[in-house]
This record gives structure tokens, sequence and C-alpha cells, in this order.
């Protein structure tokens, strides 16, 4: 089957582009698509839905690096494909666009992110406070040590890219992954949080943070440049000595 | 024990035997590379073990390192790479352990004998 | 139709993922290697020259070759096993991809050690 084309004027150059179709089961689609000065890879995608196949399904928000629903899999490799200039990714003018990795497809580039968020839940990846409305403000100094390591790890939007790029989370189901244990591990360190022993069961097991190893894919690919590997290691630290105190 | 703790602690055991095989195998490696210089014989070999306590102290931890920390680094092998999983997984590991905790110490009897 | 290929594999072209494949392939070496080591040397309950054949057999090259590979791997997995227990067992400080090449250099360098002394 031949690739279907866009509009394209005489001299101008084209780009060989395939995109998942279908659920687990399907198959690539290609088309051509006219190539433009600081053209990104959703460019090319919106594109191709609006003028060579309107029932291509995929996500995205803000468009402007912000908001990470555009996460997808170019070219073997996932990224924002709003920031990613097709300059950047392109290999022998081919560019390859699949869903996220690790996730069910529910159509196309689009996949089912509540198994991302329920691991996130299974990580007790939510905040406990001890005060209420009536108590002062929490005074948390900016410069302690536990501060600074929330601080390198709170920016997460939860886009996806660290957990499609965690082999481990292809390789066992029950992994909780990057995403969800970079969240425990600012919770751990979140001063006002009462339940810190619980965050530390929760993730301390062969689905939790002792199944990293250390590959590091997560922090290569995190688009806000959170190094999951560390919240990580710190995690495996933390729950070594709560189980060598029998707290665990 | 809850799961958390024995998953903690198993972490923990391969940890602690890596850090004990890495000053053994150091001193291992060094002691090979020393002793295959010029060929290396039976002769040779027993006449340095043969009724020397340290050796057999050193060489026996080394050991017990081993049949700690190969069978649990084999575990998460298995476990990702293959579909293998469950307690027959867990008895085949065990059994590894105590063949290499055997044909270890009887390794090193047999030269320091 | 086709299934999707597992898009994730150029994902893994980096040092530190490459450090992974080393320690875990090297691992499995050795483990695989470990029995026969023990059993060899436990010829030696069945006297000196038993122990001395077995030796002569590994006397060819090939083997000298296999021999010269795994203090590749024990070396490697030995450097490498270091550097993982610095990541995890100190404060963050980067994936420590220079520690990842100083594994890999040290081990070629003591791999060669070894085959100088083995074929002297």
């Amino acid at each position: 089957m031949g690739a279907t084309a866009g509009e394209s004027s005489a001299q101008e150059e084209m780009l060989e582009v395939s995109v998942w179709h279908g659920t687990e089961n399907g198959e690539f689609r290609h088309y051509r698509v006219p190539r433009r000065d600081s053209q990104t890879v959703l460019d090319v995608v919106t594109y191709i839905q609006r003028h060579l196949d309107p029932s291509l399904s995929y996500r995205f928000a803000c468009r402007v690096g912000m908001c990470g629903s555009c996460a997808m899999t170019v070219n073997g490799v996932a990224r924002w494909t709003c920031r990613s200039h097709v300059d950047q990714v392109i290999r022998d003018g081919r560019l390859e666009i699949a869903p996220l990795a690790h996730l069910p497809v529910v159509r196309d580039l689009v996949t089912d992110m509540r198994p991302f968020f329920d691991k996130w839940a299974q990580a007790k990846g939510r905040f406990q406070g001890g005060t209420t409305r009536n108590d002062p403000v929490a005074r948390v100094p900016p410069d302690t040590p536990e501060r600074r390591a929330v601080d390198a790890a709170i920016e997460c939007i939860g886009c996806g890219v660290c957990y499609a790029s965690c082999d481990v989370v292809g390789w066992r189901p029950e992994y909780l992954g990057p995403a969800a244990l970079n969240r425990a591990w600012t919770l751990v360190n979140d001063v006002r949080d009462v339940s810190r022993l619980e965050h530390l069961k929760a993730v301390a097991s062969e689905g939790g943070c002792l199944s990293c190893h250390t590959h590091t894919s997560c922090s290569e690919r995190c688009p806000k440049k959170i190094a999951p590997t560390a919240g990580i290691s710190g995690l495996k630290r933390a729950c070594a000595r709560a189980a060598l105190r029998g707290e665990l | 024990m809850s799961a958390a703790r024995r998953d903690t602690l198993l972490w923990l055991a391969q940890r602690w035997s890596a850090a004990v095989l890495a000053l053994c195998l150091l001193v291992h490696l060094a002691g090979i590379i020393y002793a295959v210089r010029g060929g290396l014989t039976a002769a040779e070999i027993l006449g340095r073990t043969r009724g020397n306590a340290p050796f057999a102290l050193f060489y026996g931890l080394f050991v017990v390192a081993i049949s700690i920390h190969a069978p649990l680094g084999l575990r998460a092998i298995l476990t990702e790479w293959t579909l293998w999983r469950g307690r027959s997984q867990d008895l085949a590991l065990a059994a590894l352990a105590v063949l290499l905790l055997g044909l270890g110490l009887r390794a090193v009897w047999a030269v320091v004998q | 139709m086709s299934a999707m290929v597992s898009p994730a594999y150029r994902a893994r072209h980096h040092p530190a993922y490459w450090a992974f494949l080393v320690h875990r392939l090297s691992g499995l070496a050795l483990t695989l290697f470990l029995p026969l080591h023990f059993l060899v040397l436990g010829q030696a309950l069945q006297g000196e020259a038993a122990l001395d054949g077995l030796l002569r057999w590994t006397d060819n090259l090939p083997l000298k070759v296999a021999e010269t590979l795994l203090v590749i791997a024990a070396a490697a997995h030995l450097t490498g096993g270091l550097r993982l227990l610095l990541l995890e067992g100190l404060a963050w400080r980067g994936p420590r991809k220079d520690l990842a090449a100083l594994a890999a250099g040290v081990s070629l360098a003591v791999a060669l050690l070894f085959a100088l002394a083995v074929l002297s």
C-alpha cells in the first residue's frame, strides 16, 4: 500500500512518516508529509490528522511543553512530540511514531494511563498531614537536605515518559515504575508528612524500589530533567535502614 | 516477617555479599595473575594451599558469600528475562545455593587437606 | 497485521545501560562457570596427579582465551558492582558514567595482565 501524500509544491521536501494504527494488534500506516522549518513531531501528527487521515487518534493539550499530554514513542524513544523538532529526531528522512510503551493502547497513539496512575496510588504517592487549617503554616527552610531532595523531584507532571523508557517496567508487570517511586521519595522527604513509615512500606518490595537496576533510562529521558534514579536510590537506603531497625 | 522486611533483607544480603566478594575477588584476581606466570602446575598450587589455615578461612568465606550472591542475582535474571516465577523458582535457587556451597567448600578442602 | 516492535530498544543506547548489561551478563557467565571451577579444584581429592592432568588439559590457546574472557567477566562484574554499591549506598551524585568508563578500563587492564601472565 502506497503512502498517503500531502499537498506539496514542486521542490518541497517530504517526510516519510509511519504512524501506528489500531490497538496492541495493529499496523504502521505510511504517510508523506511536507517538511517545514521548525516543524515539531506534533505538527506532523496534526497535519496527518487534518489533511490525510481524519481517523487518527492522538492526545495533546498545551503544545508548548508544559502539560506532557503529547508524549509518544518517536523513532524508538519516548518523548514529548511538541518539544521534538523533526530535525532533532529524524533518521534517514523517516519518522516512526507509536504510542508510549508499557501501557495499554486505547487506539492509535492514545494510551490508557490508568495503570500508570494506579501504581502511583499503590506507591502511596499521597500526602498525609498532621495539622489542621487552624494550625500555623508549616515552615520548611529551602536549604535543608530534605527540602533540596524534594525540590529536585517535585516538578513531575505525570507524563509517563520515564515509565515508557524503563525496561524493568517492561520486565516486571508489578514494578511501580520511576514516576510513582519518585513521588514516594518526595513524600518520604516531606517533613510535614506524618506517614513516613507507610510510604516506605509501600515501596520496600521487589515490585518497588528494590528492583531498580540503575539503568537510568528514566533520568536520561525525563523532559523535566528529574532523576528518578536518585530518589529510588534514596528510597533503597531508607528502606534498608528501616528494615534493620525492625520498623518494616 | 512482613513481605517488605523480607524483600529488603534479601536486597541487603545481596549488597553485603557483594561488598565481601569485592574484597575477596580483588585478592583472588591478584593472586591468580601472580600464580599463573610461567605456567601453573598442581604442585605449585598445592604447595601454597596445603595446610594453609588462613587460606582456608579466606576461601571459605569467599564460597559462603558466592552461595548467597549468585542465586540472588540469578533470581532477578530469571524473574525479569524468563517466565519462571514462584515456589519452584525459589526451590531451584535454594538448590543452587546448596550446590555452590557444597562444591565450593569441597574444593577448598580438596586443596587444603 | 503486525504487532508492535518493542520501541524502547533505541532508548537503551546510553552508557549506564551498557554498564547494566555488562554487569548482568558477566554475573550470569560467572555463575555458570563456578560449579566447573569448583569441580576442577575438587579433583585434588584424587591426588596431585589428577589435578595436574586437568591443568595440562587446559594448556592450549582456546582455553587460555576462554580463561581471559572469564577474567574480564570477573573484573567487569567487580568494578561495575563497586560502582553500583556507590550509587546505591551514597548520596546521589549523578549516574557516574565516569565510573562506568573507569570500570571498563580497569577490567580490560586486568584481563590484559592476566593474558600476559598466563601466556608467559
